[in-house]
């Protein structure tokens, strides 16, 4: 029944010119995310992965386990010492992000292009 | 919600993880009918969503065999939603989750439904049911929540 999660990486670079590496998600983000969340994060290479935006933009269906899969996909990005910005959230679930703090950790913009001017 | 004019639409669901968008989706068309906004609407959608997963994740332990039901009750400027499965209830309130100590692994990254339920809408109570069964969570949203 749950609907799958889609996700890939695109690479690009900060306005200073380093690398950063775009997980854009697709679909519902909920129990059966872990692959497409925490899998595609962990697939990243640590060494030379240190600018991480999140797209957000077509995903419509987040639930509170996929909330936790995010806080995961933060807990291990802070102890690798990664910068993790996310854009594309409905106004919605911006609420709702800022209601259980992930904003502490994980800056929120509208766009990509405005994430990257963050970096 | 004994107001003649109110209307009820009861739904069964299985206790399987996904059939919780189908009371979601339910409660959000009736939500539309009755002419809330766009806000309270995405509101309702993520209560009743966390609402049908804790009842079938806690109440009805995932039992296939049980099924939850969904009774959303429409009045003129509120709206009321029941959730009904099979379990003893929950017995305490969930406290704001703690982002510091979710990050710092002092606190499971989980839990967060009851928070986001009783954030969302504007009353919620979890009722248990006699002889263990049949335990409820009741949510109000109404139409302007700023005429409180």
């Amino acid at each position: 029944m749950q609907s799958e999660t889609k996700s890939h990486v695109e690479q690009t670079a900060s306005p200073a010119g380093q690398p950063v590496s775009v997980i854009r998600f697709e679909g519902d983000i909920s129990s059966t995310s872990k692959e497409a969340v925490l899998g595609t994060y962990q697939a990243l290479p640590k060494a030379t992965t240190k600018l991480i935006l999140l797209d957000f933009t077509k995903v419509d269906y987040i639930n509170s386990s996929g909330i936790a899969l995010i806080i995961q996909l933060l807990i291990e990005a802070k102890t690798t010492g990664q910068k993790v910005l996310a854009f594309g959230l409905s106004p919605h679930f911006v609420k709702v992000f800022t209601m259980v703090g992930i904003t502490k950790y994980a800056g929120l913009f509208p766009n990509q292009a405005e994430a990257m001017a963050a970096l | 919600m004994s107001n003649p004019k109110s209307r009820t639409v009861e739904i069964r669901l299985p206790s399987v993880m996904g059939y919780e968008k189908v009371a979601m989706s339910t409660a959000a068309s009736l939500a539309k009918l009755r002419g809330f906004p766009e806000d309270r609407i995405e509101d309702l959608k993520t209560a009743v969503a966390e609402a049908c997963i804790n009842a079938i994740e806690h109440g009805n332990r995932m039992n296939e065999k049980l099924s939850i039901g969904v009774v959303i009750s429409a009045g003129d400027d509120e709206l009321e939603v029941k959730v009904i499965d099979d379990g003893k209830g929950m017995n305490k309130q969930m406290a704001k989750p703690d982002i510091d100590k979710k990050m710092h692994g002092e606190e499971d990254p989980r839990g967060m439904g009851m928070f986001l339920i009783q954030a969302l809408v504007d009353e919620a109570e979890w009722v248990a049911g006699t002889n263990g069964k049949s335990s409820y969570v009741r949510l109000v949203i109404r139409l302007d929540k700023e005429a409180e």
